[in-house]
């Protein structure tokens, strides 16, 4: 099958994974309804942070913590393309695409695909929500664009470590048993709370998480401009991340393939 | 050159399981071939190893003059697989379904359209085609399976246990498929712990015990190595079993009686009935009651394994998620 056959099994593939995502809630809340959820109790509960000093600059804390819940999505939306690969696996689904003339890897690169078709939902319906509630995007059209672009590739990076799980174990439940690990990292970074804030070690550890140089990424556009300092160190983070988690899918396909399974 | 070789084809998994222990297979094109045998005897990992799902431990195949290993992708080309308990995504619908499947196998978007449309009035699905296969009975799961099996039209088709758990209505309309799709020149390959199955849509029957063949042939011909039919003779005067006995032993051997009926085996068969009957009517002996007992292949299985098939149902009852 040559490459534009493939390309078009990754579309295919990517779109089912992305009406499969729509049609079964439970691999859609963690997605929008989650982050939403906590968006707004973070926002009305937590709003007087902004007061605190050497908290940025912003208009109000939705500005601040908008790319947190754009980054949580991402993270969810890349466990649950691990567990809706899982499921596939349990019920056989895979063997089907197994034992059709495409490349192995189209049908991991096609579950990325819809993970990051989820992502770049995800982030136009957090802007929208922030647009809605009166944030303000000081870097305009440019600065949307690149949050959309951040989102979108933070899935792949985070699709790809769901994936690996998913590859390694072929169990749900394994997958899904690394929903409290995401809010745990999540939670040592600067998605919701200013790395120079938090008490030691949290500090830290936020200050070397690679989420937090994503999340900042996502964040710079909103709050001030867009500086090529942040942009790199966004892209570099996502691009460590994609590399591993890729990588691992890889090997986990090669490693499940070998054993038939 | 046949549809599917194998030559000492092994499956060893950890712990030394050995699922497949050494299997011979010559299928021919145009043959409908049943691998008969209990869960666990070894028919889905030789299946998994046929259709390129599994690589064998030792041993080769061939599948459509392709080896399953070095040639894999030119084997996926040539074959059709609907596996057990039908591995479909139930939030899928039938259209759909079929649809991705079509792409799978390269076919052109358009050409892709008409084949799936073609395949669900085929399988008289198209009432349901939007519907999501959750919603689907177990016998329009099997029936959709088996479209997206045939999308591009494949040489060779690897049904897994098609029928498992169908009522029998729907069991009998994937026979009629399957001997239609057998008409139209693909072999077919199919595994089953339907004896029914088996002796229905069979050319030939290879009977799967612990990962080994141990018997293949036709249906006749399997249950003609086991013995003769024979007779079931029930008179109206059972004190006179004894001479009626003497009678049919020019026509065979006798068997024991069972519930007061006089047996005897026919080495020739229904042929020998009415001489049977018309030499007990010259002897005075009035026959109540005849029956022909032919051998069935459980009688083979039996012979052959030393214990009765008793199948299994492996997959949900025949109704909607």
């Amino acid at each position: 099958m040559n490459l534009a056959a493939n390309l078009r099994v990754i579309g295919a593939l990517g779109a089912r994974a992305v009406k499969q995502t729509f049609r079964r809630p439970q691999l859609m809340a963690p997605i929008i309804v989650f982050p939403s959820l906590l968006l707004a109790i973070q926002t009305g509960g937590a709003g007087r942070g902004v007061d605190l000093p050497g908290f940025p600059h912003v208009n109000a804390f939705l500005d601040f913590v908008l790319a947190g819940a754009m980054i949580q999505s991402t993270l969810l939306a890349g466990n649950s393309g691990g567990i809706a690969l899982a499921v596939d696996i349990e019920m056989g689904f895979t063997d089907r695409l197994l034992a059709a003339p495409i490349s192995r890897y189209a049908i991991v690169l096609g579950r990325l695909a819809g993970t990051a078709a989820l992502g770049a939902f995800s982030a136009i319906w957090f802007i929208a929500v922030g647009l809605i509630f009166g944030v303000q995007i000081d870097e305009g059209i440019p600065g949307v664009l690149v949050m959309i672009l951040f989102v979108t590739l933070s899935a792949i990076a985070f699709g790809g470590l769901g994936a690996a799980v998913a590859l390694r174990t072929g169990s749900a439940s394994v997958v899904q048993g690394l929903f409290p690990l995401v809010f745990v990292i999540l939670f040592l970074s600067s998605a919701f709370f200013p790395a120079n804030l938090m008490l030691e070690p949290a500090a830290t550890v936020a200050n070397y998480n690679p989420l937090s140089f994503i999340v900042d990424g996502i964040r710079d556009p909103v709050i001030s401009s867009l500086s090529f300092e942040a942009f790199a160190k966004a892209i570099g983070s996502i691009a460590l991340i994609a590399g591993i988690s890729v990588g691992l899918s890889a090997i986990a396909l090669r490693r499940r393939l070998r054993l038939g399974g | 050159m046949p549809a599917i070789q194998a030559r000492g084809l092994e499956r060893t998994f950890s712990g030394d399981v050995r699922a497949v222990a050494g299997v011979d297979l010559d299928v021919a094109e145009g043959e409908i071939y049943a691998f008969l045998g209990p869960n666990g005897a070894g028919k889905t990992t030789t299946v998994r190893i046929l259709t390129t799902l599994l690589r064998p431990t030792g041993g080769s195949a061939r599948v459509a003059g392709f080896d399953v290993v070095a040639e894999a992708g030119e084997v996926r080309r040539a074959i059709g697989v609907a596996l057990q308990e039908a591995a479909l995504d139930p939030l899928m619908t039938g259209r759909e379904l079929i649809r991705l499947q079509a792409t799978l196998h390269g076919l052109p978007r358009e050409e892709g359209r008409r084949k799936a449309e073609s395949l669900l009035q085929r399988v008289d699905l198209v009432d349901a085609a939007d519907r999501q296969v959750g919603t689907y009975s177990g016998g329009m799961r099997r029936r959709l399976d088996l479209a997206s099996a045939l999308v591009h039209e494949p040489r060779v088709l690897f049904l897994d246990e098609p029928t498992t758990g169908l009522d029998p209505v729907s069991r009998k309309t994937i026979w009629a498929e399957v001997e239609q799709l057998n008409d139209e020149g693909t072999t077919v390959f199919l595994t089953t712990q339907y004896l029914e199955e088996a002796d229905q849509l069979a050319d030939r029957v290879g009977i799967i015990d612990s990962g080994k063949l141990v018997a293949e042939d036709t249906p006749g011909r399997l249950k003609a190595q086991i013995g003769h039919p024979h007779l079931e003779i029930k008179l109206l005067d059972d004190a006179v079993e004894e001479r009626a006995e003497e009678v049919v032993a020019r026509f065979g051997k006798p068997l024991p009686r069972k519930d007061g009926a006089v047996l005897v085996e026919l080495e020739r068969g229904a042929g020998a009935v009415a001489p049977v009957v018309r030499a007990l009517d010259e002897a005075g002996l009035t026959v109540e009651a005849l029956d022909l007992v032919e051998p069935t292949l459980d009688d083979v299985f039996l012979a052959k394994t030393g214990y009765h098939l008793e199948p299994e149902e492996t997959t949900p009852p025949d109704e909607p998620e």
